[in-house]
Order: C-alpha cells, then sequence, then structure tokens
C-alpha cells in the first residue's frame, strides 16, 4: 500500500515533467514575438489619453537616480509656470531610462552616459530618434572611511584598485588591511561612466554592487577599509562633507597633486579630472511643451536649480553640443 | 436538477485546478521561449563553464552563473542551518509542551512573522544584522551571504514551524502512551519517539522552506552585496540568481542577448526551486503513508 501511494506520486509529478518537456520542444519552434512596436503603440496611446483627459499635457521623464532628485526639482519649477503641464519623473537608473525610451513608453530619458550605438540603433527600428541634450555637469567623487590615512589618489590608481590590480592599502600609502571596493550596479550610469572613463576595463568581481549612492555612502561610513564613487552631491550635508567619511583628492597623473571635488572651482575649471555631462535622451526633436521643458532647463533660472542641487554649470563645448543637436541657430 | 448543480459546481472546481497547471505551464514556456535565443546564440556551455557573469563587460561579456547557483545553494542552505533547529524546537515546543494558553499567543506571533514585507527585512539587515555581524567576526563589513541566510531564515521560520508542527501532532497519541509507559520522561519521548516519527515530514517542511529562501529576491538583494566573485566563505559577498534577475532585469533593451540569457538564469531558478519543491512532495507523501 505504502509503495503504490508513492508511486502515484510519482506519477503525478512524472506527468507534469513530460507536459513541461513536451512545451520546451514546442517552444524550440516557436520564434519570439517582438515587443518593440507593441512597446510603441502603447507609449503613444498614454500620451494621447493623458492629454485629452484634462486638456493638460503630459511628460513621462525615467532613468538616472543621480539625476532624479535634480530633473524633479526643474519640473516643479517648470510646473509652477505652466499649470497645463504635468512632468512625471522616476529613477531605475540611467539603462532603465534608455530600455524605456527605445521601447517608446516615456518622452525623455535621463541618462549619465551617453547611449551606446547598438541603442540607437534599436530605438530607431522602433521607429524613435533620440535627440541627446546636455543639461548640467557632475563630477564623481572617490570617498573613503574618515579613519584612513590616505587622501590622495591618481586616476590610474584609483582604476587599478577597481580593477583588482591594486588589493591591499599600503600599495598606496595606507595601512596594512585589504580594500574593499564598493560600488553600482550595472544598471547605473555612474557604474558605466565610472568603469569606462576611470577603469579602462572590467570591475573586480570582488567589489560589493550597491543599490544606490546613499547605500555606498552608508557602506564606507561603517567600513574603515571600503572605498567608494558616488556623484559629489551625495558626499555633502549642508556645505561640509557628511561625517564619517572622507572626500579623497584625485590628481590626473601619479606624482601631481590632487585636486577636490568639494570646490565648485576645481569642477567648471575643469581640474578635477572625474566629471561628466548628465544627458536627457528626448524621443525625437522635442516639440510643445517637452522644448519648452528642455529650453527652461537651459536658461539662466534652471542653471541656478542645477547649482543649488549640487551639481555644476554647463562648460562651452556642452553648449555647442546643444546647439548642433537641437539645431537652436 | 440538483445533478447539474452538483455536475456544474465539480466543474468550476475542475477548471480552477486546471487554470492553476495552465498558469504552470505558460510560465514554464515564457521562461523557455525567451531564453531558447541566449542559449544558441551563446551556448549553453557558456552558462556553465567557469567564470564570471558579467554581460555588459568592458571587455569581453561573460554569462556564467555557477557563481551565481553557488550563491544561490549558499543563502538556502545557510538558512536551513539556522531554521532547522530553531523551527523544529519551536514545532515541538508548540505541539507537545505548550499550554492551549500559551499556544493561543505564539501562534498568531508566528503568523505575524510571515507578514513583514520583505524589504522591510532587508534593510533591517542592512543596518542591525549586518553591523553586529561585522563586530561578532571582526569583520570590515557584515554584507555577505551569512546576512542573508539568517535573514531569509527568519523568512522561512512561519513555514517550517507550522508544517513541523502538524507533522509532529500527527504522530499517534499510543507511540507516546508506549513510551511513556515503559517509564520514558516527557524529554525522552519527545527525543526519542516523537520527533523521529516526525521525521520525514519535518524534513518536507525543511525543503518547502529552503524553496521559499532560494526564491527570495529583495532581501537578499539588499543584505548580501552582490558581488560576482566566487564565494570561499559564508563571510563573502554572494550574488543569487533572483537578485541578479531583479538587478538587471530592468535595465536591458527587449529582445537583447542579455535579455534572453537573464531568462536563462531565471530557467535555472525555476528548475531548481522546481526539484526542491519535488523532493519535498515525495518526501511528504512517503511519511503520509507511513504513519
Amino acid at each position: 500500500m505504502l509503495q503504490v501511494k508513492a508511486r502515484k506520486s510519482l506519477l503525478v509529478w512524472g506527468t507534469v515533467l513530460l507536459l513541461l518537456l513536451s512545451l520546451v520542444l514546442a517552444g524550440c519552434s516557436s520564434p519570439v514575438p517582438g515587443k518593440g512596436d507593441n512597446g510603441n503603440a502603447e507609449g503613444d496611446d498614454q500620451k494621447e489619453l493623458g492629454g485629452a483627459k484634462s486638456g493638460a499635457v503630459m511628460i513621462q521623464i525615467k532613468g538616472s537616480d543621480s539625476e532624479v532628485n535634480l530633473v524633479q526639482k526643474l519640473a516643479e519649477e517648470f510646473m509652477a509656470e505652466n499649470q497645463q503641464v504635468q512632468i512625471a519623473v522616476t529613477g531605475g537608473g540611467s539603462g532603465v531610462g534608455i530600455a524605456a525610451i527605445i521601447d517608446g513608453t516615456i518622452d525623455i530619458a535621463n541618462s549619465s552616459r551617453t547611449m551606446k550605438n547598438e541603442e540607437i540603433e534599436k530605438a530607431r527600428a522602433n521607429g524613435i530618434d533620440p535627440v541627446p541634450v546636455r543639461f548640467a555637469v557632475d563630477g564623481i567623487a572617490v570617498i573613503v572611511n574618515e579613519k584612513n590615512p590616505v587622501g590622495t589618489l591618481s586616476v590610474e590608481e584609483i582604476g587599478a584598485i577597481y580593477r583588482g590590480e591594486i588589493k591591499n592599502w599600503n600599495e598606496v600609502g595606507g595601512e596594512n588591511a585589504k580594500i574593499n571596493l564598493f560600488g553600482r550596479q550595472s544598471n547605473s550610469g555612474t557604474y558605466v561612466f565610472f568603469m569606462e572613463t576611470v577603469l579602462k576595463g572590467d570591475y573586480s568581481p570582488e567589489m560589493r554592487n550597491m543599490g544606490g549612492n546613499a547605500d555606498i555612502v552608508e557602506a564606507v561610513k561603517s567600513d574603515v577599509t571600503g572605498i567608494g564613487y558616488v556623484a559629489i552631491g551625495y558626499t555633502k550635508e549642508g556645505d561640509s562633507v557628511r561625517p564619517g567619511i572622507k572626500v579623497l583628492d584625485v590628481s590626473a597623473e601619479k606624482g601631481k597633486p590632487g585636486v577636490t571635488p568639494v570646490e565648485l572651482a576645481n569642477i567648471t575649471s575643469g581640474a578635477y579630472p572625474i566629471t561628466r555631462p548628465l544627458y536627457q535622451f528626448v524621443a525625437g526633436q522635442p516639440q510643445g511643451a517637452v522644448r519648452d521643458f528642455i529650453l527652461f532647463e537651459l536658461s539662466e533660472k534652471g542653471e541656478q536649480i542645477v547649482l543649488e542641487q549640487g551639481f555644476y554649470p554647463l562648460s562651452d563645448a556642452d553648449r555647442e553640443f546643444n546647439k548642433n543637436s537641437l539645431k537652436l541657430n | 436538477m440538483v445533478n447539474i448543480k452538483e455536475n456544474s459546481i465539480k466543474y468550476i472546481f475542475l477548471l480552477s485546478g486546471l487554470l492553476s497547471i495552465f498558469i504552470l505551464l505558460g510560465i514554464f514556456y515564457l521562461l523557455f521561449s525567451n531564453s531558447y535565443p541566449a542559449l544558441r546564440d551563446v551556448g549553453i556551455k557558456a552558462f556553465f563553464s567557469r567564470g564570471y557573469w558579467n554581460p555588459t563587460a568592458y571587455s569581453v561579456p561573460q554569462y556564467s552563473i555557477l557563481n551565481l547557483i553557488k550563491g544561490t545553494f549558499m543563502v538556502g542552505a545557510g538558512s536551513l542551518l539556522f531554521v532547522v533547529p530553531l523551527g523544529v524546537a519551536c514545532a515541538a515546543y508548540l505541539a507537545e509542551v505548550a499550554a492551549p494558553r500559551e499556544r493561543e499567543i505564539f501562534k498568531p506571533v508566528i503568523e505575524i512573522l510571515a507578514g513583514i514585507p520583505s524589504v522591510v527585512l532587508g534593510f533591517f539587515g542592512l543596518v542591525v544584522v549586518a553591523p553586529l555581524l561585522s563586530r561578532i567576526f571582526g569583520l570590515p563589513n557584515g554584507i555577505n551571504a551569512l546576512n542573508g541566510s539568517i535573514l531569509v531564515g527568519i523568512m522561512a521560520l512561519p513555514t517550517v514551524i507550522s508544517l513541523a508542527e502538524d507533522a509532529i501532532s500527527a504522530v499517534p497519541q499510543e507511540y507516546r502512551h508506549a513510551s511513556l509507559a515503559l517509564g520514558a520522561t516527557r524529554w525522552q519521548t519527545l527525543k526519542n519517539v516523537t520527533v523521529p516519527a516526525a521525521l520525514s515530514g519535518i524534513l518536507a517542511a525543511s525543503l518547502l522552506g529552503m524553496g521559499r529562501a532560494i526564491g527570495e529576491t529583495i532581501t537578499v538583494l539588499m543584505a548580501t552585496g552582490n558581488a560576482l566573485a566566487d564565494p570561499s566563505s559564508f563571510l563573502d559577498s554572494v550574488r543569487t540568481l533572483s537578485a541578479n534577475i531583479a538587478i538587471e532585469m530592468g535595465e536591458v533593451p527587449r529582445g537583447s542577448l542579455h535579455f534572453h540569457s537573464l531568462f536563462v538564469v531565471g530557467l535555472v531558478l525555476f528548475l531548481i526551486t522546481f526539484i526542491v519543491n519535488l523532493l519535498a512532495d515525495i518526501i511528504f507523501n512517503r511519511y503520509r503513508e507511513g504513519v
């Protein structure tokens, strides 16, 4: 009796497995349906619906976590002046924003990195031509615990530390202790920017992948042997550096004097080596309210907000870039 | 008339039963059809050979999921080491020792434990358990596999306790009476008769708890640090299969190779939990007949 029932349950499970296997075989022959076109159509529907509802225009913005607070603030100021426009800003990481603009579900993608060629091609295949705009400059600060004696590192040394080639603090003038790496997750624009401009190689697999800038600050605060990288805004509390962490001076080459990112002048003059323009990608040449919003961001008032939020104004080269991109002449 | 009503109700129940089978099959079909392009383009070997998971690498993309599987099992098995002794002791207490009044208090409290949102538990891991672990083990930080195991153990605790308690309660009274009649104390009876008699039920409960632990995502994501390296101990950071999907699924363009390889990760995760639950079910059926 005992064995008969046990067999019966095996039989039931066996049947389920067989069914699953037959589906596997079916799966082999059927093509995966393309989703891009659908996504695009849905996006358009949403926009029209939002527009038709109350006569208001709805702008959907999504992407970079480093940018989300800044763009939220810009959007609030813009909405105060333009009551008929509704702007929704959400985060998730640059990769999330770019994936959304490729799928056609948003109007503007916030991204702290440029779009890759294959991403632009994917968007074009979906009938969307992304137009890049630079609207602020960000510096990335490298932070350590306040008890760490190391005060200056070169870009090359930081790269070697994150590639896993330098493993001990005593190799860069610190104490004899293993370096604990803290970095972002691959959906972050900061992760990609840091990899491409500082590492020029792959991250050490030992690096802990944290969810956001604030998580890295918390981790480095409690880890004496830790090192992390975050947007400069996150290292400050008011006008001074957050207690518990130390912002490293960074030199462009080993032996040269280090430059601190905490001083505004060092960023705007280009002396601090790890800076990047912050991007927005618009789905097609901006029209109507979207265009008004972009121009507002680039106006003097917009620049003022950028400064207040702990980011930096555009350089002349960035302005030239926008002129070409938005065909402003 | 009554017959028609009886029959229609019967069919409604049959349909709801069938629905859950169809949902299962649908999910499996979706997982496989979406992972097939990656298996075809990268090859199944790339997923199971030594290396790292890094599809967005600076130089050469890598797709090995071995370290992810290891991390998943470390967190799952680690949670068992924590949850089985605690869960069984708690179940034995509830089933054999506790007075009815005590049970009335303990049971709802345990059920509340099951209702804690996983993100809250993850935060608890980050700000409470991690500093505690770093102090106990003298580490620079406590964001590691052990932290994940403990948290997931807490999550699996209610499942294990209630199933193990059922198993212990189901042991026939005659066993206990016989043992006591032979002069054994209550502790000896519990230790040598009741718990061993319920062992397969307890084992099944533990496996179901582990199935829960393996699939758990957000708590683990917050507590384990998600490093891609091959972990050498429980004090190293690990990344689990489910955390990997959660981290990367938001960023990938649909239809890309990276997208499809994440479905391969999902497929492997599905098969692992499927096998663990299957084992639990087989053991559970054995035990039901055994008693």
